[in-house]
């Protein structure tokens, strides 16, 4: 027969999912960060006679010390001072490549959402097939007929990454025309233009500058790569990609210190970077899930 | 699971997915044609000259009767609508051109290291679905333990971490400092590839391009395994008195798996990305050396073809995640 006594349920730690933590923990550290970065990499070269190209063959390959923090390279370089003018190199491509592309997506999301038909179709159609090539191969493709050069990058990197945009911007504004203030402004007279400039693009604004942000680490993680597949900026100008090309080098005759600074240091801005954003966006559509893209 | 759905539910189920993989196809090869006709176009819009690339500085002693039969013998100066026609029937029967910078036919090159990186990606793909399986199930058994907020604490900052990095401070600990594991290539100086070299010299690319992959697929089934426990079906069988490894694998993982499958498909860009950059750290005799170079020496046939090849396992990536999802889910195949 069966067992009929009472026995207690077995205890199970299968609970529903906790809600965040208060936005405080991710916000406080990552602005603060960010902050620091920010200084670091905007103010330290105006104010502070240094070279970074400086070379001394006398302190070359010396591991990190008191005088030289991060050590110094193959040549003699000092590595910290190297980090902060790559990360000024490599979020200078970034920001510009994300802004670059967010507004090239932006007009083509726009356009295919309000004209709609089959010129929609089209150019999803077209969006989804450029999705569809690997990013860092396109890029390889974009920057092998331009050349490897800063400018080729940065529009390697634009190209490859506004698909993103356009798709955001186009379901905002799809979902935008069907409410009753843009049918209002219809009514009131409002040229198509007008319902664009006046109305669309305003409320889709918060998402592009929210996506925009989102795609910088992003961006500056595609520079990174081209850089060290020596495909990126010239070899001696000071990206994160090419220190961490040349500390490959140097890695053999043990000198780790050369390529763990500029990897750290891009970790802990990029960390940054989305945990600001990560917040921002949570405010922006409290519905989202929070964990998966932080 | 199909099974609990015998008889014509089975029956409609292969139909349904017979129709998604036709349809899926039918986006998929006008996608390649346009691909690479846009390749085609970029190409031939740069300023590259073919055949002064073939003969450099010697094109000033070489006679213009044999640089103007080159041409006319490439085409080169044909519309790029008839050059495009002539590569893609040449492609269609296997003949992908020759590539400049590495005087070998394209299709012999990429015949020659697409074995390498298909065992590279294949390995380290799988090892990172079994790592996002496992860490993400526990990770979500232990919500809120400090297990849970280590796993998805180093997922988070092995997302930042760029994957070549990675590489490399896994080069120098376990091949330069401690000296386990080989660090480079296939073979270990001239001798012949052996199945057991190969798995040993297999083993640092792979760990490095599985972790690197890994941390989507982690917080993905942690975030779904959250979200099932508070599913109806998930409360019944807790309410049922059984275990939790029961409730786990038997009901909550199955249905938050579903997504999972979708992941699988738009992942694939990334892993072939990633690919490129360990072959490159690790000296992999697959396709990455090939497509720097091709991509240094403005060698476009073969360039084109890596960059058209690719898309097309992307392509059949997508088709393969949504034949299984019918296949796991028959209300999708039911739908059709």
């Amino acid at each position: 027969m069966a067992d009929l006594t009472w026995r207690p349920a077995p205890r199970s730690r299968l609970t529903a999912a906790s809600p965040p933590r208060s936005p405080k923990w991710r916000l406080l550290p990552s602005a603060v960060v960010l902050g620091v970065v920010a200084v670091t990499v905007l103010v330290v070269p105006l104010f502070v006679e240094l070279n970074e190209q400086y070379v001394d063959l006398a302190i070359a390959n010396r591991p990190p010390s008191a005088a030289h923090l991060f050590g110094t390279d193959e040549l003699g370089r000092d590595v910290l001072l190297r980090c902060v003018y790559a990360l000024r190199v490599s979020l200078t491509v970034g920001v510009v490549a994300a802004v670059i592309s967010a507004v090239a997506g932006t007009a083509v999301g726009a356009l295919a959402g309000s004209i709609g038909g089959w010129f929609d179709r089209i150019v999803m159609r077209v969006v989804d097939a450029i999705a569809s090539v690997p990013h860092l191969l396109l890029g390889i493709v974009i920057v092998a007929i331009l050349r490897p050069s800063l400018s080729a990058v940065i529009i390697s990197i634009a190209l490859t990454h506004w698909l993103t945009a356009a798709r955001i911007v186009r379901s905002e504004v799809l979902s935008l025309r069907t409410r009753p203030f843009i049918d209002a402004a219809i009514m009131g007279g409002a040229t198509r233009l007008q319902v664009m400039t006046r109305h669309l693009l305003p409320n889709v604004a918060p998402q592009v500058l929210l996506a925009t942000t989102l795609m910088v680490p992003h961006a500056v993680w595609h520079e990174t790569a081209l850089s060290f597949l020596g495909l990126g900026l010239p070899p001696h100008a000071a990206s994160i990609g090419n220190m961490i090309n040349d500390a490959q080098r140097s890695l053999l005759i043990g000198g780790w210190w050369m390529s763990l600074a500029p990897g750290l240091l891009l970790i802990v801005t990029t960390l940054a970077v989305s945990g600001v954003s990560g917040v921002w966006r949570d405010r922006l559509n409290p519905k989202r899930r929070t964990e998966l893209t932080w | 699971m199909t099974n609990a759905h015998p008889g014509p539910a089975t029956r409609g189920t292969a139909r349904s997915i017979g129709r998604i993989a036709l349809r899926r196809l039918a986006f998929a090869v006008p996608v390649l044609l346009v691909v690479s006709f846009a390749l085609f176009v970029l190409a031939k819009a740069s300023p590259f000259d073919p055949v002064e690339r073939y003969f450099g500085v010697r094109i000033i002693g070489a006679s213009p009767e044999r640089v103007a039969q080159l041409r006319e013998n490439w085409g080169v100066d044909e519309p790029v609508v008839a050059q495009y026609w002539a590569w893609l029937t040449h492609a269609v029967t296997g003949d992908l051109g020759d590539s400049l910078s590495l005087q070998q036919p394209v299709s012999a090159v990429i015949g020659d290291r697409l074995g390498w990186t298909v065992l590279l990606v294949s390995v380290g793909f799988a090892l990172a679905l079994v790592l996002g399986l496992l860490l993400g199930t526990l990770a979500a058994w232990r919500q809120g333990s400090w297990l849970d907020r280590s796993i998805t604490g180093s997922c988070y900052a092995l997302e930042a971490a760029p994957v070549f990095w990675l590489g490399l401070a896994v080069l120098y600990v376990f091949a330069l400092q401690l000296r386990w594991l080989p660090g480079g290539g296939v073979t270990t100086g001239s001798e012949p590839p052996s199945v057991g070299g190969v798995a040993l010299h297999m083993v640092l690319p792979v760990t490095v391009l599985a972790i690197s992959q890994a941390p989507w697929f982690v917080l993905f089934v942690r975030q779904n395994l959250l979200e099932s426990f508070t599913q109806d079906h998930v409360i019944g069988a807790r309410s049922r008195g059984l275990p939790d490894h029961l409730v786990v694998s038997g009901h909550a993982l199955r249905t938050s798996l579903l997504p999972f499958l979708t992941l699988l498909g738009a992942r694939l860009p990334e892993l072939i990305t990633g690919a490129l950059l360990v072959e490159t750290v690790f000296s992999w005799p697959g396709i990455a050396r090939a497509t720097v170079e091709a991509a240094l020496n403005v060698d476009f046939a073969l360039l084109g073809a890596l960059t058209v090849m690719a898309t097309g396992v992307v392509l059949l990536g997508n088709l393969l995640a949504d034949v299984l999802y019918a296949l796991a889910d028959p209300r999708v195949a039911l739908d059709g």
